[in-house]
Protein backbone atom coordinates (compact mmCIF):
# COMPACT_ATOMS: atom_id res chain seq x y z
CA UNK A 1 0.00 0.00 0.00
CA UNK A 2 2.71 2.76 1.38
CA UNK A 3 5.12 1.32 -1.49
CA UNK A 4 2.60 2.17 -4.27
CA UNK A 5 1.92 5.34 -2.83
CA UNK A 6 5.65 6.15 -3.33
CA UNK A 7 5.93 4.67 -6.55
CA UNK A 8 2.48 6.98 -7.83
CA UNK A 9 4.69 9.42 -5.72
CA UNK A 10 8.02 8.82 -7.97
CA UNK A 11 5.73 8.34 -11.33
CA UNK A 12 4.47 12.23 -10.42
CA UNK A 13 7.80 13.28 -10.32
CA UNK A 14 8.97 11.77 -13.55
CA UNK A 15 6.01 12.96 -15.20
CA UNK A 16 6.36 16.36 -14.25
CA UNK A 17 9.76 16.37 -14.97
CA UNK A 18 8.86 15.67 -18.28
CA UNK A 19 6.69 18.12 -18.55
CA UNK A 20 8.56 20.79 -17.36
CA UNK A 21 11.27 20.52 -19.83
CA UNK A 22 9.05 21.94 -23.05
CA UNK A 23 8.43 25.53 -22.14
CA UNK A 24 5.07 24.38 -20.59
CA UNK A 25 4.10 27.67 -19.02
CA UNK A 26 4.79 28.11 -15.27
CA UNK A 27 6.10 25.05 -13.31
CA UNK A 28 3.72 23.50 -11.45
CA UNK A 29 3.88 24.18 -7.32
CA UNK A 30 5.32 21.41 -5.48
CA UNK A 31 5.72 23.21 -2.20
CA UNK A 32 8.70 22.71 -0.55
CA UNK A 33 10.29 20.28 -3.18
CA UNK A 34 13.58 21.36 -5.08
CA UNK A 35 13.07 23.50 -7.56
CA UNK A 36 12.96 22.12 -11.25
CA UNK A 37 15.74 22.17 -12.79
CA UNK A 38 15.27 24.57 -15.96
CA UNK A 39 18.48 22.93 -18.02
CA UNK A 40 17.65 20.27 -20.11
CA UNK A 41 21.10 18.99 -21.29
CA UNK A 42 22.18 19.29 -24.51
CA UNK A 43 21.64 16.63 -27.54
CA UNK A 44 23.93 15.18 -30.10
CA UNK A 45 27.64 17.07 -31.10
CA UNK A 46 29.09 19.92 -29.45
CA UNK A 47 27.84 23.41 -31.30
CA UNK A 48 31.15 23.96 -31.51
CA UNK A 49 32.21 20.65 -33.35
CA UNK A 50 29.74 21.75 -36.00
CA UNK A 51 30.96 25.78 -36.00
CA UNK A 52 33.93 24.10 -36.92
CA UNK A 53 32.46 21.59 -39.29
CA UNK A 54 30.97 24.49 -41.30
CA UNK A 55 34.01 26.58 -40.92
CA UNK A 56 35.61 23.85 -43.03
CA UNK A 57 32.86 22.96 -45.49
CA UNK A 58 33.00 26.58 -46.51
CA UNK A 59 36.89 26.87 -46.83
CA UNK A 60 36.98 23.70 -48.94
CA UNK A 61 34.12 24.75 -51.54
CA UNK A 62 35.99 28.08 -51.31
CA UNK A 63 39.04 26.31 -52.44
CA UNK A 64 37.35 24.20 -55.34
CA UNK A 65 35.36 27.14 -56.84
CA UNK A 66 38.95 29.22 -56.62
CA UNK A 67 40.56 26.02 -58.12
CA UNK A 68 38.00 25.41 -60.94
CA UNK A 69 35.16 27.81 -61.99
CA UNK A 70 35.20 31.32 -60.87
CA UNK A 71 37.66 33.34 -63.11
CA UNK A 72 40.18 35.26 -61.18
CA UNK A 73 38.91 34.27 -57.51
CA UNK A 74 41.77 34.11 -55.32
CA UNK A 75 41.54 30.52 -53.18
CA UNK A 76 42.68 30.39 -49.70
CA UNK A 77 46.13 29.47 -49.87
CA UNK A 78 47.17 33.07 -51.85
CA UNK A 79 44.94 34.61 -49.51
CA UNK A 80 46.60 33.32 -46.36
CA UNK A 81 50.41 33.85 -48.23
CA UNK A 82 48.84 37.65 -48.75
CA UNK A 83 47.85 37.94 -45.22
CA UNK A 84 51.20 36.76 -43.78
CA UNK A 85 52.85 39.12 -46.07
CA UNK A 86 51.20 42.00 -44.60
CA UNK A 87 51.28 40.62 -41.27
CA UNK A 88 54.88 40.46 -42.34
CA UNK A 89 55.83 44.08 -42.97
CA UNK A 90 53.20 45.58 -40.60
CA UNK A 91 50.69 46.62 -42.83
CA UNK A 92 47.73 44.54 -41.62
CA UNK A 93 48.69 45.65 -37.61
CA UNK A 94 48.63 48.87 -38.50
CA UNK A 95 45.47 48.28 -40.56
CA UNK A 96 43.65 46.58 -37.96
CA UNK A 97 44.89 49.05 -35.05
CA UNK A 98 43.39 52.51 -36.95
CA UNK A 99 39.97 50.18 -38.01
CA UNK A 100 39.20 48.95 -34.23
CA UNK A 101 40.52 52.79 -32.80
CA UNK A 102 37.63 54.14 -34.91
CA UNK A 103 35.13 51.22 -34.59
CA UNK A 104 35.53 51.07 -30.74
CA UNK A 105 35.31 55.18 -30.47
CA UNK A 106 32.17 55.83 -32.01
CA UNK A 107 30.84 52.36 -31.10
CA UNK A 108 31.50 53.51 -26.86
CA UNK A 109 30.51 56.93 -27.57
CA UNK A 110 27.47 56.15 -29.53
CA UNK A 111 26.18 53.04 -27.36
CA UNK A 112 26.89 55.37 -24.35
CA UNK A 113 25.01 58.58 -25.67
CA UNK A 114 22.40 56.11 -26.84
CA UNK A 115 21.70 54.84 -22.61
CA UNK A 116 21.79 58.09 -21.72
CA UNK A 117 19.10 59.14 -24.09
CA UNK A 118 17.17 55.98 -24.30
CA UNK A 119 16.78 56.28 -20.45
CA UNK A 120 15.81 60.11 -20.69
CA UNK A 121 12.94 59.30 -23.68
CA UNK A 122 12.01 56.11 -21.38
CA UNK A 123 11.68 57.90 -18.23
CA UNK A 124 10.71 61.34 -18.97
CA UNK A 125 8.32 61.94 -21.08
CA UNK A 126 9.23 65.34 -21.65
CA UNK A 127 12.46 64.23 -23.21
CA UNK A 128 10.43 61.61 -24.71
CA UNK A 129 8.36 64.37 -26.58
CA UNK A 130 11.81 66.32 -27.44
CA UNK A 131 14.20 63.83 -28.84
CA UNK A 132 11.77 61.72 -30.70
CA UNK A 133 11.46 63.32 -33.99
CA UNK A 134 14.95 63.87 -34.32
CA UNK A 135 15.57 60.09 -33.55
CA UNK A 136 13.20 58.94 -36.06
CA UNK A 137 13.98 61.66 -38.58
CA UNK A 138 17.68 60.21 -38.38
CA UNK A 139 16.61 56.77 -38.60
CA UNK A 140 15.58 57.23 -41.54
CA UNK A 141 18.49 58.74 -43.15
CA UNK A 142 21.14 56.23 -43.63
CA UNK A 143 24.66 56.95 -41.76
CA UNK A 144 26.58 57.10 -44.79
CA UNK A 145 24.52 59.64 -46.38
CA UNK A 146 25.81 61.46 -43.37
CA UNK A 147 29.30 61.78 -45.17
CA UNK A 148 29.31 64.27 -47.30
CA UNK A 149 27.83 66.47 -44.58
CA UNK A 150 30.17 65.26 -42.37
CA UNK A 151 33.40 66.06 -44.42
CA UNK A 152 32.10 69.55 -45.37
CA UNK A 153 31.73 70.02 -41.34
CA UNK A 154 34.29 68.38 -39.79
CA UNK A 155 37.22 67.87 -42.31
CA UNK A 156 38.75 64.84 -43.21
CA UNK A 157 41.07 63.90 -40.49
CA UNK A 158 40.09 61.39 -37.82
CA UNK A 159 36.56 63.34 -36.58
CA UNK A 160 34.11 63.01 -39.38
CA UNK A 161 35.20 59.18 -39.78
CA UNK A 162 34.06 58.65 -35.84
CA UNK A 163 31.21 60.70 -36.62
CA UNK A 164 29.63 58.69 -38.82
CA UNK A 165 30.39 55.62 -37.02
CA UNK A 166 29.20 57.29 -33.82
CA UNK A 167 25.98 58.10 -35.48
CA UNK A 168 25.08 54.41 -36.85
CA UNK A 169 25.54 53.01 -33.70
CA UNK A 170 24.00 55.39 -31.98
CA UNK A 171 21.01 55.56 -33.84
CA UNK A 172 20.81 51.24 -34.06
CA UNK A 173 20.62 51.47 -29.81
CA UNK A 174 18.91 53.58 -28.91
CA UNK A 175 15.60 52.29 -29.35
CA UNK A 176 16.93 49.44 -27.65
CA UNK A 177 17.32 51.03 -24.98
CA UNK A 178 14.43 52.99 -25.12
CA UNK A 179 12.43 50.52 -25.36
CA UNK A 180 13.54 48.45 -22.25
CA UNK A 181 13.31 51.30 -19.93
CA UNK A 182 9.66 51.29 -20.90
CA UNK A 183 9.09 47.79 -20.63
CA UNK A 184 10.30 47.83 -17.11
CA UNK A 185 7.30 46.03 -15.44
CA UNK A 186 5.33 48.36 -13.55
CA UNK A 187 4.88 46.00 -10.85
CA UNK A 188 8.81 45.73 -9.84
CA UNK A 189 8.64 49.74 -9.69
CA UNK A 190 5.37 49.33 -7.16
CA UNK A 191 7.24 46.56 -5.30
CA UNK A 192 10.24 49.09 -4.73
CA UNK A 193 8.15 51.92 -3.96
CA UNK A 194 5.98 50.24 -1.03
CA UNK A 195 9.30 49.13 0.47
CA UNK A 196 10.50 52.46 1.10
CA UNK A 197 12.28 53.39 -2.54
CA UNK A 198 12.38 57.01 -3.93
CA UNK A 199 12.99 58.12 -7.52
CA UNK A 200 16.51 57.39 -7.31
CA UNK A 201 16.66 54.42 -6.00
CA UNK A 202 13.46 53.53 -8.29
CA UNK A 203 15.89 54.25 -11.23
CA UNK A 204 19.19 53.28 -9.96
CA UNK A 205 17.96 49.64 -8.38
CA UNK A 206 14.80 48.94 -10.50
CA UNK A 207 15.23 50.58 -14.19
CA UNK A 208 19.16 50.08 -14.69
CA UNK A 209 19.01 46.54 -14.18
CA UNK A 210 15.43 45.73 -15.46
CA UNK A 211 16.73 47.57 -18.95
CA UNK A 212 19.73 45.40 -19.08
CA UNK A 213 18.93 42.64 -21.41
CA UNK A 214 17.49 45.46 -23.72
CA UNK A 215 20.85 47.65 -23.26
CA UNK A 216 23.03 45.01 -24.54
CA UNK A 217 20.61 43.91 -27.51
CA UNK A 218 20.91 47.57 -28.35
CA UNK A 219 25.21 47.30 -27.78
CA UNK A 220 25.25 44.09 -30.17
CA UNK A 221 23.05 45.77 -32.92
CA UNK A 222 25.58 48.87 -32.36
CA UNK A 223 28.26 46.98 -32.67
CA UNK A 224 26.95 45.64 -36.08
CA UNK A 225 26.05 48.86 -37.32
CA UNK A 226 29.70 50.52 -36.58
CA UNK A 227 31.14 47.97 -37.84
CA UNK A 228 29.35 48.22 -41.03
CA UNK A 229 29.71 51.62 -41.68
CA UNK A 230 33.49 51.46 -41.42
CA UNK A 231 34.88 50.67 -44.75
CA UNK A 232 32.92 53.53 -45.79
CA UNK A 233 34.08 55.76 -43.33
CA UNK A 234 37.27 55.35 -44.46
CA UNK A 235 36.38 56.49 -47.90
CA UNK A 236 36.65 59.44 -46.40
CA UNK A 237 40.87 60.80 -47.00
CA UNK A 238 42.22 58.06 -45.19
CA UNK A 239 45.85 56.55 -44.48
CA UNK A 240 45.49 53.58 -42.98
CA UNK A 241 42.35 51.78 -41.80
CA UNK A 242 41.38 47.83 -43.29
CA UNK A 243 38.39 49.52 -45.22
CA UNK A 244 40.93 52.19 -46.76
CA UNK A 245 43.48 49.07 -47.45
CA UNK A 246 39.95 47.28 -49.82
CA UNK A 247 39.53 50.07 -51.81
CA UNK A 248 43.07 50.56 -52.19
CA UNK A 249 43.58 47.46 -53.68
CA UNK A 250 40.15 47.87 -55.86
CA UNK A 251 42.12 50.40 -57.60
CA UNK A 252 45.09 47.81 -58.52
CA UNK A 253 42.60 44.62 -59.09
CA UNK A 254 44.40 43.24 -55.87
CA UNK A 255 41.98 40.29 -55.06
CA UNK A 256 43.81 38.68 -52.54
CA UNK A 257 44.26 41.94 -50.11
CA UNK A 258 40.45 42.38 -50.47
CA UNK A 259 39.97 39.30 -49.57
CA UNK A 260 42.04 39.34 -46.65
CA UNK A 261 40.25 43.31 -45.77
CA UNK A 262 37.04 41.13 -46.02
CA UNK A 263 37.75 38.23 -43.73
CA UNK A 264 39.59 40.26 -41.16
CA UNK A 265 36.59 42.58 -40.82
CA UNK A 266 34.19 39.32 -40.46
CA UNK A 267 36.34 38.01 -37.85
CA UNK A 268 37.10 41.07 -35.44
CA UNK A 269 33.74 41.86 -35.41
CA UNK A 270 32.72 37.98 -34.86
CA UNK A 271 35.40 38.65 -31.90
CA UNK A 272 33.59 41.33 -30.22
CA UNK A 273 29.83 40.51 -30.75
CA UNK A 274 31.15 37.24 -29.09
CA UNK A 275 32.69 39.26 -26.10
CA UNK A 276 29.82 41.55 -26.22
CA UNK A 277 26.91 37.80 -26.16
CA UNK A 278 29.70 36.43 -23.03
CA UNK A 279 28.98 40.09 -20.68
CA UNK A 280 25.21 40.03 -21.69
CA UNK A 281 25.35 36.45 -20.24
CA UNK A 282 26.92 37.34 -16.94
CA UNK A 283 24.95 40.25 -16.56
CA UNK A 284 21.66 39.28 -17.93
CA UNK A 285 21.92 35.44 -16.43
CA UNK A 286 18.43 36.14 -14.33
CA UNK A 287 15.95 36.01 -16.78
CA UNK A 288 13.41 33.28 -17.00
CA UNK A 289 14.36 32.20 -20.75
CA UNK A 290 11.38 30.96 -22.89
CA UNK B 1 -10.23 56.46 18.43
CA UNK B 2 -8.36 56.41 15.34
CA UNK B 3 -8.94 53.65 13.10
CA UNK B 4 -5.85 51.92 11.53
CA UNK B 5 -6.98 52.16 7.99
CA UNK B 6 -9.69 54.79 7.37
CA UNK B 7 -11.59 54.93 3.60
CA UNK B 8 -13.82 58.22 3.71
CA UNK B 9 -16.20 58.73 0.98
CA UNK B 10 -12.70 57.70 -1.49
CA UNK B 11 -13.53 57.53 -5.13
CA UNK B 12 -11.71 56.85 -8.03
CA UNK B 13 -12.15 57.69 -11.56
CA UNK B 14 -9.88 56.92 -15.00
CA UNK B 15 -10.55 58.74 -17.80
CA UNK B 16 -11.94 57.26 -20.96
CA UNK B 17 -12.62 57.59 -24.25
CA UNK B 18 -16.02 59.63 -23.81
CA UNK B 19 -16.08 60.36 -19.97
CA UNK B 20 -15.10 58.86 -17.23
CA UNK B 21 -15.22 55.21 -15.69
CA UNK B 22 -15.91 55.31 -12.04
CA UNK B 23 -13.61 52.17 -10.49
CA UNK B 24 -14.94 53.02 -7.23
CA UNK B 25 -17.34 55.26 -6.24
CA UNK B 26 -17.31 56.20 -2.57
CA UNK B 27 -16.13 53.93 -0.16
CA UNK B 28 -16.22 54.30 3.52
CA UNK B 29 -14.56 51.68 5.36
CA UNK B 30 -12.27 51.59 8.47
CA UNK B 31 -10.45 48.52 9.65
CA UNK B 32 -8.87 48.27 13.05
CA UNK B 33 -5.64 47.71 14.53
CA UNK B 34 -4.33 43.79 14.30
CA UNK B 35 -7.50 42.72 12.78
CA UNK B 36 -7.61 40.55 9.53
CA UNK B 37 -10.03 41.60 7.06
CA UNK B 38 -10.81 40.13 3.51
CA UNK B 39 -12.20 41.86 0.56
CA UNK B 40 -14.20 40.04 -2.10
CA UNK B 41 -16.11 40.67 -5.24
CA UNK B 42 -17.13 40.48 -8.40
CA UNK B 43 -14.35 41.25 -11.14
CA UNK B 44 -14.25 45.54 -11.87
CA UNK B 45 -15.95 46.00 -8.06
CA UNK B 46 -12.26 47.84 -7.18
CA UNK B 47 -10.81 45.96 -4.69
CA UNK B 48 -7.87 46.00 -6.21
CA UNK B 49 -8.33 50.18 -6.23
CA UNK B 50 -8.98 49.93 -2.69
CA UNK B 51 -6.22 48.31 -1.68
CA UNK B 52 -3.96 50.79 -3.84
CA UNK B 53 -5.45 53.51 -2.09
CA UNK B 54 -4.29 52.34 1.06
CA UNK B 55 -0.48 51.28 0.04
CA UNK B 56 -0.28 54.93 -1.70
CA UNK B 57 0.13 53.67 -5.10
CA UNK B 58 -2.91 55.05 -6.23
CA UNK B 59 -4.23 58.85 -5.54
CA UNK B 60 -8.29 58.66 -4.81
CA UNK B 61 -10.09 61.32 -6.88
CA UNK B 62 -12.16 62.13 -4.50
CA UNK B 63 -12.50 61.49 -0.21
CA UNK B 64 -9.35 60.50 1.76
CA UNK B 65 -7.87 57.19 2.43
CA UNK B 66 -6.06 57.61 6.25
CA UNK B 67 -3.59 54.84 7.98
CA UNK B 68 -3.27 55.90 11.96
CA UNK B 69 -5.25 59.40 11.30
CA UNK B 70 -2.99 60.39 8.90
CA UNK B 71 -3.71 60.97 5.26
CA UNK B 72 -1.65 58.33 2.71
CA UNK B 73 0.20 60.53 0.33
CA UNK B 74 2.25 57.85 -0.72
CA UNK B 75 3.90 54.47 -0.60
CA UNK B 76 6.00 53.45 2.76
CA UNK B 77 7.34 51.08 4.48
CA UNK B 78 4.65 51.08 7.39
CA UNK B 79 2.42 49.38 4.89
CA UNK B 80 4.06 46.05 2.94
CA UNK B 81 2.56 45.11 -0.21
CA UNK B 82 2.37 41.55 -1.58
CA UNK B 83 1.26 41.33 -5.44
CA UNK B 84 -0.58 38.76 -7.11
CA UNK B 85 2.66 38.49 -9.66
CA UNK B 86 4.98 38.50 -6.71
CA UNK B 87 7.03 41.43 -8.02
CA UNK B 88 10.34 39.64 -6.78
CA UNK B 89 13.51 41.65 -8.42
CA UNK B 90 14.47 38.53 -10.71
CA UNK B 91 18.43 39.68 -10.69
CA UNK B 92 18.36 39.61 -7.09
CA UNK B 93 18.48 36.86 -4.65
CA UNK B 94 16.28 35.59 -2.34
CA UNK B 95 18.22 37.27 0.27
CA UNK B 96 18.76 40.18 -1.60
CA UNK B 97 15.06 40.46 -2.68
CA UNK B 98 14.31 40.24 1.06
CA UNK B 99 17.04 43.28 2.08
CA UNK B 100 16.14 45.67 -0.09
CA UNK B 101 14.03 46.94 2.18
CA UNK B 102 16.32 47.15 4.72
CA UNK B 103 19.28 48.45 2.58
CA UNK B 104 17.56 51.55 2.21
CA UNK B 105 17.89 52.36 5.55
CA UNK B 106 20.94 53.08 7.52
CA UNK B 107 20.73 49.88 8.98
CA UNK B 108 24.01 48.33 9.89
CA UNK B 109 25.00 44.70 7.64
CA UNK B 110 25.19 42.84 10.17
CA UNK B 111 21.54 43.44 12.03
CA UNK B 112 20.47 43.41 8.24
CA UNK B 113 21.58 40.08 7.26
CA UNK B 114 19.67 38.47 10.75
CA UNK B 115 16.42 40.30 9.97
CA UNK B 116 16.35 38.87 6.67
CA UNK B 117 17.67 35.57 7.43
CA UNK B 118 14.64 35.63 10.40
CA UNK B 119 11.98 36.79 7.22
CA UNK B 120 13.75 33.92 5.08
CA UNK B 121 13.02 31.29 7.83
CA UNK B 122 9.56 32.63 8.86
CA UNK B 123 8.60 31.56 5.21
CA UNK B 124 10.54 28.16 5.20
CA UNK B 125 12.73 29.60 2.31
CA UNK B 126 16.51 29.00 4.40
CA UNK B 127 17.57 26.24 1.82
CA UNK B 128 17.05 28.80 -0.84
CA UNK B 129 18.69 32.29 0.29
CA UNK B 130 20.87 32.18 -1.99
CA UNK B 131 18.84 30.99 -5.26
CA UNK B 132 17.56 33.20 -8.07
CA UNK B 133 13.48 33.98 -8.42
CA UNK B 134 13.51 31.99 -11.73
CA UNK B 135 14.91 28.80 -9.91
CA UNK B 136 11.90 28.70 -7.60
CA UNK B 137 8.49 27.40 -8.05
CA UNK B 138 5.05 30.08 -7.57
CA UNK B 139 4.35 29.36 -4.05
CA UNK B 140 8.00 30.11 -2.82
CA UNK B 141 8.28 33.29 -5.24
CA UNK B 142 5.39 34.01 -3.20
CA UNK B 143 6.70 33.30 0.30
CA UNK B 144 9.82 35.29 -0.92
CA UNK B 145 7.66 38.00 -1.33
CA UNK B 146 6.08 37.42 1.74
CA UNK B 147 9.66 37.39 3.58
CA UNK B 148 10.60 40.58 2.00
CA UNK B 149 7.26 42.66 3.25
CA UNK B 150 7.97 41.33 6.56
CA UNK B 151 11.66 42.16 7.02
CA UNK B 152 10.78 45.81 6.64
CA UNK B 153 8.59 44.98 9.90
CA UNK B 154 5.41 46.98 8.42
CA UNK B 155 2.50 47.50 11.16
CA UNK B 156 0.04 46.96 8.06
CA UNK B 157 -0.18 44.22 5.48
CA UNK B 158 -2.13 44.69 2.08
CA UNK B 159 -2.08 41.31 0.04
CA UNK B 160 -3.37 41.95 -3.36
CA UNK B 161 -5.04 38.76 -4.31
CA UNK B 162 -1.82 36.64 -3.18
CA UNK B 163 -2.26 33.23 -3.94
CA UNK B 164 -4.61 33.70 -6.94
CA UNK B 165 -1.99 31.81 -9.12
CA UNK B 166 -1.22 29.36 -7.31
CA UNK B 167 -2.86 25.81 -7.19
CA UNK B 168 -4.90 24.92 -4.37
CA UNK B 169 -2.90 22.65 -2.62
CA UNK B 170 -0.43 25.59 -2.07
CA UNK B 171 -2.45 27.49 -1.38
CA UNK B 172 -4.49 26.00 1.25
CA UNK B 173 -0.88 25.56 3.02
CA UNK B 174 0.24 29.32 2.43
CA UNK B 175 -3.16 30.55 3.85
CA UNK B 176 -2.25 28.73 7.00
CA UNK B 177 1.14 30.10 7.07
CA UNK B 178 -0.03 33.54 6.58
CA UNK B 179 -2.62 33.07 10.32
CA UNK B 180 0.07 31.53 11.79
CA UNK B 181 2.17 34.43 11.47
CA UNK B 182 -0.90 36.82 11.45
CA UNK B 183 -1.57 34.86 15.00
CA UNK B 184 2.73 35.70 16.63
CA UNK B 185 2.95 39.20 15.29
CA UNK B 186 -0.79 40.74 14.57
CA UNK B 187 -0.38 43.04 12.20
CA UNK B 188 -3.14 44.73 10.43
CA UNK B 189 -4.34 42.56 6.99
CA UNK B 190 -6.01 44.02 4.45
CA UNK B 191 -6.16 40.87 1.99
CA UNK B 192 -8.09 41.29 -1.80
CA UNK B 193 -9.18 37.86 -2.93
CA UNK B 194 -11.95 36.75 -5.72
CA UNK B 195 -11.92 33.52 -3.33
CA UNK B 196 -15.42 33.04 -1.43
CA UNK B 197 -13.78 30.50 0.71
CA UNK B 198 -10.14 31.95 1.16
CA UNK B 199 -11.61 35.41 2.10
CA UNK B 200 -14.01 33.24 5.01
CA UNK B 201 -11.41 31.27 5.97
CA UNK B 202 -8.97 33.67 6.45
CA UNK B 203 -11.11 36.96 8.09
CA UNK B 204 -12.55 38.17 10.91
CA UNK B 205 -14.77 40.51 8.21
CA UNK B 206 -15.25 40.07 5.06
CA UNK B 207 -16.29 42.95 2.93
CA UNK B 208 -17.96 42.16 -0.03
CA UNK B 209 -17.60 44.67 -2.81
CA UNK B 210 -19.73 45.91 -5.78
CA UNK B 211 -18.85 46.49 -8.99
CA UNK B 212 -20.09 49.29 -11.68
CA UNK B 213 -19.35 51.45 -9.66
CA UNK B 214 -17.44 49.61 -7.30
CA UNK B 215 -18.86 49.94 -3.64
CA UNK B 216 -19.02 48.34 -0.40
CA UNK B 217 -22.06 45.87 -0.61
CA UNK B 218 -22.05 44.33 2.62
CA UNK B 219 -19.67 43.32 5.72
CA UNK B 220 -20.01 39.73 7.44
CA UNK B 221 -18.73 39.20 10.76
CA UNK B 222 -16.97 35.65 10.70
CA UNK B 223 -17.17 34.37 14.11
CA UNK B 224 -15.06 31.61 13.63
CA UNK B 225 -12.40 31.12 16.49
CA UNK B 226 -8.74 30.85 15.72
CA UNK B 227 -6.70 29.23 14.68
CA UNK B 228 -8.60 28.36 12.12
CA UNK B 229 -8.13 24.46 11.14
CA UNK B 230 -9.30 21.99 8.94
CA UNK B 231 -11.58 21.33 11.24
CA UNK B 232 -13.31 24.59 11.12
CA UNK B 233 -12.88 24.33 7.27
CA UNK B 234 -15.07 21.74 7.11
CA UNK B 235 -17.65 22.73 9.67
CA UNK B 236 -21.24 23.43 9.28
CA UNK B 237 -20.85 27.17 10.63
CA UNK B 238 -17.74 27.84 8.18
CA UNK B 239 -19.69 26.24 5.22
CA UNK B 240 -23.16 28.55 6.13
CA UNK B 241 -20.54 31.56 6.24
CA UNK B 242 -19.35 30.78 3.30
CA UNK B 243 -22.89 30.19 1.36
CA UNK B 244 -23.29 33.89 3.04
CA UNK B 245 -21.23 35.25 0.93
CA UNK B 246 -20.87 33.66 -1.89
CA UNK B 247 -24.93 35.02 -2.30
CA UNK B 248 -23.83 38.21 -1.70
CA UNK B 249 -21.12 38.17 -4.09
CA UNK B 250 -22.93 35.98 -7.01
CA UNK B 251 -26.78 37.20 -6.61
CA UNK B 252 -26.14 41.07 -6.23
CA UNK B 253 -28.99 43.42 -6.51
CA UNK B 254 -28.50 45.28 -10.06
CA UNK B 255 -26.31 48.44 -9.55
CA UNK B 256 -29.04 50.82 -10.56
CA UNK B 257 -32.11 48.75 -8.01
CA UNK B 258 -29.20 49.66 -5.15
CA UNK B 259 -28.94 52.53 -5.74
Amino acid sequence: MSSRERNEATMDLVTSRKDAAPPAGAPSDGAATAPPDPRVRRRGVPRLVLNLIAVAIGLGVWALLAARGVHDLPGPVAVGRRASQLLGDGTLEGDIAASLRRVLVGFLLGTALAVVVGFLMGWYPVARGLFEPYIQFFRTVPPLALIPLAVVLLGIGETPKIFVIFMAAFLSSVVATFQGVLDVDRTLIDAARVLGAKDRTVFLKVVIPASAPFILVGMRIGLGAAWSTLVAAELIAAQEGLGFRMQHAETYYDLDTIFVGLITIGVLGLVMDRLLLLAERRLTGWQERR
Amino acid sequence: MTHKISFRDAVRTYPVKNGTFTALGGVTLDIEEREFVTVVGPSGCGKSTLLGMAAGLVEPSAGEVSVDGRPVTGPGPDRGVIFQQYALFPWLTVRRNVEFGLRLTSMPARERRARADHAIELVGLSDFADALPKTLSGGMKQRCAIARAYAVDPEVLLMDEPFGALDALTRVQLQDRLLDTWAKERRTVLFVTHDVEEAVYLAQRVVVMAARPGRVHTVIDVDLPYPRTEEIRLSADFAALRNQVWHSVYHQAPANADA
